[in-house]
Formats: C-alpha cells, sequence, structure tokens
C-alpha cells in the first residue's frame, strides 16, 4: 500500500518536471528544425543550423553579446569594489550616525532601482549617458543587498585574525585585503552569480534608456528583434531567444550547485 | 614620570584615533552613499517633489498641490492595473508557493531521478523573462500555438488566448507561476533539510502517518520559510512586467496592465512625467507598506543562518 504511494508520487513528480521542461524543450525543437516543422512534431525532421545562421544576421547579436557582457562586468566589478569598501565601514568602524546611514543603505532594498524609472532617467539624462551602457549600470552599482550580505560576512571574522595582521604590521585597508576579502569568498561567489544572472536577464530600465545597437544588452536586442512587427520568422526568433539565454543556461547546467546555493543565500540574507 | 605621562597623552592619542577611524569609514562609505544618494534616495525624493506639480509642456512646471492625485483618484485605467495587480499577486503567490513546497517535498525525499528533477524545477529560475515571455507567446499564438493544436487534438477549436480580457490574465499568471515556482522551492528545500530526522522516526514508531506527519510536523515547522516566501513573491508582483512587453503590451484594453508597466507607459509613451511621478509614489507607499509588514512580522521571528 505504501509502496503504492510512493510509485505514484514519482509518476506525479516526473509528470510534473516534464511538463516543466515543455516550454523550453519546445524551444529547441523549433530553433534546431527547418521552419515548417515548427509546429509539427515528426520524429524523422531534419536539424538545422540555419535558424541560428539567419537570426545572426538579421540582427547585430555580435554586438549585443559584447554590450551585455561589457554591462554585466562593469555592474559587477563596481558593485564589488563599492560593496566592500561599504561593508567593512560597516562591520568594523564605530563611527557617529553609523545605524542611520545604514538604514538608508537598506531603503534600496525595499525601493529598487526597477521602480524608480521615470526619475532615474531625469538623473542619467541630466549626466548625459543616455544611450550608453554606464547608464544601465549606474543604478545598480551601489547595491544595498551587497553591502548587506558582506557586511553579515564580515561581521562573523574572529578578532583574533585582525589583530594578528595589525601585530603584523598592516594597515586597515591591508587587513581587508588580507583578512576580510579571502574570508569572505563564498559570498562574493553568492552574490556574483546573483548578480550576473539579473543583470544578464534585465530588461526594463535598458529597455528604456537605450535606442541604439552600440548600448543595447541581448534582452532588449531580443525585444526588438523578435516584435511582431518585423515579421521575422518563429523558428529564427527561438533561435535567437536560445542564443539570448545560453550562456546563463550552460553556466547554470554546469554548475548547478553553485547556483542553487547562491541564489538561496542571497535569498535568504 | 614615565607613566604618568602616558595617562596625559593617553586621551588624545584616543580621540586622534576615534577622529581617524570615523574619517577612515566615511571614505570607505563615499562611493556607495554617493551613488545610492543619486540614484535612490535623490529620485524617491525628486518622484514626491513632481507629483505635485503640472507637466511644464509650455514654460516652467507649475505647482498643481493634489491635482495630480485627484486625477490619479478619477482616473480608471489607475483602478484597473491596480485592480489587475491585486489578482496577479494573489494568484501567483499562492500558486507558486502550493508548487514550490510539493516539488521540496518531493525533492527531498529519496525519489528516482531526484537530480534531474530539481533541475527541471529550477531552469526557468536562470532563464529571462523576455526570453520565456517569446517561448510562451508561441504557446499562447492563436490557431498554430502549442496550446490551440493540443486542444484541437482533443477536438475544441482555436481561441485567442492573450487576445482576449477574459483569459489574458490567466495566461500571463500561470507563466509567471512556471518561471517562479522552482526559486521558491530551494528554500523550502533548505528548510526541510534542517527538520531533524528524529521527528520522523518518532512520529513513525507512533503509527503517524505521512500526510498527518506532514500536516501536524512540517508544515508548522515551515511557516518562517513560508512567510518570507510569500513577502518576496508579492513584491515580485510588483515589478515583473517584462512580460508586458513582449506579450500584450498591456492590452487588450489595459486588461493585463500592471501598475509598473503602467507607470512605463505614462513616462515613456504618453510622456506625462508628472503622473508618472504620482503613479510611482503610489508603488512606493505599496512596496513600503510591505517592507514594513515584514520587518515587522518577519525579520523578528526568524533567525538567518
Amino acid at each position: 500500500m505504501r509502496h503504492d504511494g510512493s510509485r505514484i508520487e514519482t509518476v506525479a513528480a516526473w509528470t510534473l518536471a516534464l511538463l516543466w521542461l515543455l516550454p523550453l524543450a519546445y524551444c529547441f525543437w523549433s530553433a534546431f528544425h527547418p521552419a515548417e516543422y515548427a509546429t509539427r512534431f515528426d520524429l524523422t525532421a531534419p536539424l538545422t543550423l540555419e535558424n541560428f545562421a539567419r537570426a545572426w544576421r538579421q540582427a547585430p547579436f555580435a554586438r549585443y553579446y559584447l554590450n551585455t557582457v561589457l554591462l554585466v562586468t562593469m555592474v559587477l566589478a563596481g558593485q564589488l569594489v563599492i560593496a566592500t569598501l561599504a561593508a567593512y565601514a560597516f562591520a568594523r568602524f564605530r563611527f557617529v550616525g553609523r545605524d542611520i546611514v545604514f538604514g538608508l543603505v537598506l531603503v534600496q532594498l525595499m525601493i529598487m532601482p526597477d521602480v524608480l524609472i521615470v526619475e532615474n532617467y531625469r538623473v542619467v539624462s541630466g549626466l548625459n549617458l543616455l544611450d550608453t551602457i554606464p547608464a544601465i549600470a549606474l543604478p545598480y552599482m551601489a547595491s544595498a543587498f551587497g553591502i548587506f550580505l558582506l557586511r553579515q560576512t564580515f561581521k562573523s571574522v574572529p578578532n583574533e585574525l585582525v589583530e594578528a595582521a595589525r601585530v603584523e604590521g598592516a594597515s586597515s585597508f591591508g587587513v581587508l585585503w588580507r583578512v576580510f576579502v579571502p574570508l569572505g569568498k563564498t559570498t562574493y561567489i553568492a552574490f556574483g552569480l546573483v548578480s550576473v544572472s539579473y543583470h544578464w536577464n534585465n530588461f526594463l530600465w535598458p529597455l528604456i534608456v537605450t535606442n541604439s545597437v552600440e548600448s543595447r544588452p541581448l534582452t532588449v536586442g531580443l525585444a526588438v528583434f523578435g516584435a511582431p512587427e518585423t515579421g521575422v520568422d518563429w523558428s529564427v526568433i527561438t533561435a535567437a531567444t536560445i542564443m539570448t539565454m545560453a550562456p546563463l543556461l550552460l553556466a547554470f547546467l554546469l554548475f548547478q550547485r553553485q547556483f542553487v546555493q547562491s541564489f538561496m543565500r542571497a535569498g535568504i540574507r | 614620570m614615565v607613566a604618568a605621562a602616558m595617562i596625559s597623552a593617553r586621551p588624545k592619542t584616543a580621540k586622534r584615533l576615534r577622529w581617524a577611524a570615523n574619517a577612515n569609514a566615511w571614505l570607505l562609505l563615499l562611493p556607495a552613499l554617493v551613488l545610492l544618494a543619486t540614484f535612490t534616495h535623490y529620485p524617491i525624493l525628486a518622484t514626491l517633489y513632481h507629483s505635485f506639480f503640472s507637466l511644464g509642456r509650455s514654460g516652467p512646471a507649475t505647482f498643481v498641490g493634489i491635482e495630480n492625485y485627484q486625477a490619479m483618484l478619477e482616473d480608471d485605467v489607475f483602478w484597473q492595473v491596480l485592480r489587475n495587480n491585486l489578482v496577479f499577486a494573489l494568484a501567483t503567490v499562492p500558486a507558486s508557493i502550493a508548487l514550490a513546497l510539493l516539488m521540496a517535498v518531493w525533492v527531498d525525499r529519496k525519489i528516482t531521478g531526484r537530480s534531474f528533477l530539481r533541475l527541471a524545477f529550477f531552469t526557468p529560475t536562470v532563464l529571462p523573462m523576455i526570453a520565456v515571455a517569446n517561448i510562451w507567446l508561441f504557446f499562447y499564438t492563436p490557431d498554430y500555438g502549442l496550446l490551440d493544436q493540443i486542444l484541437r487534438f482533443f477536438g475544441f477549436s482555436g481561441h485567442n488566448w492573450l487576445g482576449d480580457p477574459g483569459t489574458v490574465m490567466t495566461c500571463l499568471i500561470v507563466m509567471v507561476v512556471w518561471k517562479e515556482a522552482g526559486f521558491f522551492m530551494i528554500f523550502y528545500l533548505a528548510a526541510l533539510q534542517t527538520i531533524p530526522p528524529e521527528l520522523k522516526e518518532a512520529a513513525s514508531v507512533e503509527g503517524a502517518g505521512r500526510w498527518y506527519f506532514f500536516r501536524r510536523v512540517t508544515l508548522p515547522l515551515l511557516m518562517p520559510t513560508t512567510l518570507f516566501i510569500s513577502i518576496n513573491a508579492l513584491i515580485n508582483s510588483f515589478k515583473l512586467v517584462d512580460q508586458l512587453v513582449i506579450m500584450t503590451k498591456g492590452g487588450p484594453n489595459n486588461a493585463s496592465s500592471l501598475l509598473l508597466y503602467y507607470i512605463y507607459e505614462v513616462a515613456f509613451n504618453f510622456w506625462d512625467t508628472t503622473y508618472a511621478a504620482t503613479l510611482t509614489v503610489t508603488l512606493i507607499a505599496i512596496l513600503a507598506v510591505i517592507a514594513i509588514t515584514k520587518f515587522v512580522y518577519l525579520d523578528r521571528r526568524i533567525h538567518y543562518q
């Protein structure tokens, strides 16, 4: 009796999992087959890479890739440096107004740049940065979330290690670099993976501030390419869709455990 | 002598040290604070400020008091997107939580193909919403989309799923649940793994069935996780609008529009930035209420890590 129950559960779990993969499987089917098989599921259908070639020809995807890679790198590098410095200050210094300033930082956790599109557009345009990659990156550079995570990590560093480095004559910057940063490795990886995934996938803000091929990231490029007005073939659009998500999907498949753990650590805070 | 000199020197050094520490800390914080002030604090205040002005299309902007807010309260579209957002939240939050819990319970057990199942459930989380929207758009395409083909196979007729105000919201909700459930699953999974196995052994010795154990032990122990996920899902339901740009543009007739998407439309299609600011104030207020609720009910009860 009990055995039957668990067998039914296994079947149910598998059904749900296959259902969950169906949209993705379908996308791959259509991207790797000629257009006439986009909606016809015939196992003898020939495989082809033509859809990818056509997508690549019809839109500047190489440039979009470059833009996204630049964007993601710029955001991550900025975030890591800025958050490390700020988290160090919060975790290891006692200064006037620390709690108030920390509260002000946390405001960003509640009201993210994603919802401040109207005024941030004004700010970016005031800085004369419209339609550039830094315009997409800047609102996210100081990440309250990163500061929060790293502060937590830095607070747990034992005082003895800090004292030992001090005795050896390290400056406060030396202590940060040689003690805190190495000990924050897991936090850095977790935050890095979440940040890269987020900005690789981010769409609305880049859509608003970019207007040309030179600054558009992949997501916006895909939206422009796939817009119904353009009349592009469905198969070609699915190929472009796969190109957009492939690097992240591949990284995820290779480093599943790290991804899941990072998303979790980052989410739990 | 020496001791006395040291004693007299100490307060001075200490003071200088404290001053140095203060200066050091502020220097470390400077880049973060400048950026946060420019892209978070100033925009919040500017949003509030601009919401009290009229659009200065022909000349300088003039102070209009609460006129924009009055206009907002009389704007049928505003009420509709608010209602839509409420429906969207009330549907996606419980559905994705229930599914996430189910998935986590399955994957937590010794089930055949466990890592494959976990992979299948989690994968949608790492995909860009814009790619997901593209795929699902074709699912819902009338007549030759996958959904209609399956229905036709069973003898039903085609339907314009995204073009019908009666079905468009459900379609989007299903898609978002698909995208989010796997993400919430991992939190349940982590929580399930902290439940001591002795509890289960004790329960089975007592003759308690699995369902009874789940209801009486597991579910209460997962309560903090459920609260945590609900709040995050709720916040997400006010942030997720990428799919609308691709799939429906808020249509038909605003039937699928959400508050943030309406803000985007008002600001960047109609270029009515002061009204968009007024709407943003509403959104900020909603998010602030959620955050305060979270702080009061959640952060006190759970002890992280």
